[in-house]
């Protein structure tokens, strides 16, 4: 079985909004109609989006980090929004895992918005029926595009190659073995909705220096069981040679 | 959640529509074991069928506008096997159905008795429709409030009670409405009626509450440490990413302050239950419809304010990722 994904990694992630941008132009182009924006330049300027970048503050001042996130349908593999649907217009692929809501089925009813927790539906004014992520499930399957272009516009976009996109069911998959060796995890698991969307965690690579490495043990003295000399203030041979 | 008031209507008229078709019900298989007077049919259960049958057509009405294409809501029909919505979608029409056949069998006196046992318990034609209308009722009440109450991170209504709840505040309005509707047309009928609708209020008096007191205790299970997947105490967002706001800042959140919130309950507390209770005391007492008919209306209004509440009161855990502009 096949269950595509982005993993997004934290650690790269610039919080530039590539992805988001890229996105809505793409699927605001895309066969399945345009993702409206209403008063774009006027007060209260509000559209519809499958993408955000949203950022946080971790820790406290001065000891802060900044953490970018983007966030997006994670394609559960246990979809909450899918069963509670009445008519069926949001389902779960069964070739590649990548959930879907038909716009010509949608009756706009909302209710599979508040079966997500992630937050990761958003109505179409306009239209009155529910949008998301599609994965770009039209441009990863066009034949018409060079294999190296058939991935989400999102991933197209990204500069620092923050999101990653891949099978996660193949467990020699690039993304797969990232999520293995790079501590991959899933938003909110205590609701067991399996999202296939994994993040990496931000890694930080320290520099561990013990008291003992900061004095040489190969000094020559030590040979003749001598203990080292005290420190001296003046310039000594290492300082002025390097072996 | 943003309480949406075509929701709000459509759980609140529904409920009276049902609580009402519920009491004649209970009045006519009562009588058919002569445990009340039996009443005439045109001018009490077939009347009484239609005003049941009135306040489930506004209720369908009222949900209507929650629909951003309500043209093709005949489709939400389809997923019956996953989707409580679609349950409700289903048994709503149907119990409308058996309503007006109720109704219509008791207008032109379609009634045959099929048989009579030797204690003399008659069994009518419309006993049994209205057996299969009882069924559908209490299947639309387990629907409606299953809606809610299955969606599991929605901790506030993932409860038994919300079911229990909702089937108890609708019979108790719909009691109301039959108390004051047979002071008129089977006074007889009235202290029967009246009482019970006491006795389901109070009930339902003790399991509202019940739910209050179990949502005021309620941890969240979500944090901003699962939602992000980052592990220290302080974490705050500096920005969700936009400014102008999207269905996540508009529908998720009743954008009242607390203390509205606050009040709306005790409001509700007051409006659902005591006065009602006393109005219906005072009613009874002195057999006056408009005592009685006062008493439905302030418990109406009071039910809009419990809807409004539970919804206000869920707390969607998509909120944590959209807490500052």
């Amino acid at each position: 079985m096949t269950q595509l994904a982005l993993v997004i990694d934290l650690n790269v992630c610039v919080g530039c909004h590539a992805c988001v941008t890229s996105c809505k132009e793409w699927n605001t182009s895309g066969p399945a109609g345009f993702m409206t924006d209403e008063n774009p330049y006027s007060k209260d300027p509000t559209g519809t989006f499958f993408n955000r970048v949203q950022t946080y503050e971790i820790g406290e001042f001065p000891a802060t980090e900044t953490l970018h996130f983007p966030k997006s349908c994670l394609h559960c593999e246990d979809p909450p929004c899918v069963p509670v649907c009445p008519t069926g217009a949001s389902y779960k692929r069964k070739e590649d895992g990548i959930v879907l809501v038909d716009y010509d089925k949608c009756i706009g009813c909302r209710y599979c918005s508040w079966a997500c927790p992630y937050g990761a539906r958003e109505i179409d004014e306009k239209q009155q029926v529910m949008k998301k992520c599609t994965l770009c499930v039209d441009r990863i399957y066009d034949t018409s595009l060079p294999d190296t272009e058939r991935k989400p516009a999102c991933v197209l976009a990204c500069p620092t190659s923050a999101r990653l996109f891949g099978d996660v069911h193949d467990s020699e998959s690039d993304i797969s073995i990232k999520i293995r060796e790079e501590g991959g995890y899933q938003l909110m698991p205590e609701w067991g909705t399996k999202p296939a969307n994994h993040y990496l965690p931000r890694r930080k690579t320290r520099l561990h220096i013990h008291e003992d490495e900061l004095v040489r043990a190969d000094n020559p003295l030590k040979k003749e069981q001598r203990g080292p000399s005290k420190p001296v203030d003046a310039p000594t041979l290492d300082d002025s040679t390097s072996w | 959640m943003n309480p949406a008031f075509s929701v709000i209507f459509l759980t609140t008229l529904i409920g009276v529509g049902q609580g009402m078709f519920l009491a004649l019900f209970t009045g006519q298989s009562y009588s058919a074991v002569e445990l009340l007077p039996s009443e005439d049919s045109t001018g009490f259960y077939g009347t009484g069928a239609l005003i049941a049958l009135a306040f489930l057509v506004l209720g369908l009405i009222a949900s209507v506008f929650h629909l951003g294409r309500p043209e093709r809501a005949w489709r939400a029909a389809a997923m019956w096997r996953t989707s409580w919505l679609s349950r409700e979608v289903i048994v709503l029409p149907a119990l409308m159905f058996l309503v007006f056949v109720y109704a219509v069998m008791h207008l032109f006196g379609w009634d045959t008795v099929l048989f009579t046992t030797k204690s003399g318990a008659r069994l009518q034609l419309t006993l049994i429709v209205g057996t299969l209308g009882m069924l559908a009722t209490f299947g639309l009440f387990i629907a409606t409030g299953m809606i809610y109450a299955c969606l599991k991170f929605l901790q506030e209504w993932n409860s038994p009670l919300t079911v229990i709840n909702y089937i108890l505040l609708g019979t108790a309005s719909g009691f109301l409405l039959a108390t004051a509707f047979a002071n008129t047309n089977a006074p007889e009928l009235m202290r029967f009626y009246g009482i019970w609708a006491i006795i389901i209020t109070v009930a339902g008096f003790i399991t509202r509450s019940a739910s209050l007191i179990r949502n005021a205790r309620l941890k969240a299970k979500s944090t901003i440490q699962t939602a992000l997947g980052i592990r220290h105490n302080k974490i705050r967002q500096k920005a969700m990413g936009f400014m102008g706001g999207s269905v996540n800042t508009r529908d998720f959140s009743h954008h009242m302050t607390a203390t509205f919130l606050k009040s709306i309950k005790w409001i509700f507390l007051l409006l659902v239950f005591v006065l009602p209770v006393a109005f219906l005391w005072e009613g009874i007492e002195t057999a006056n419809t408009a005592i009685l008919l006062t008493a439905f209306i302030i418990q109406y209004i009071g039910l809009l304010g419990e809807r409004w509440f539970f919804f206000a009161q869920a707390n969607h855990p998509q909120n944590l990722y959209y807490q500052t502009v």
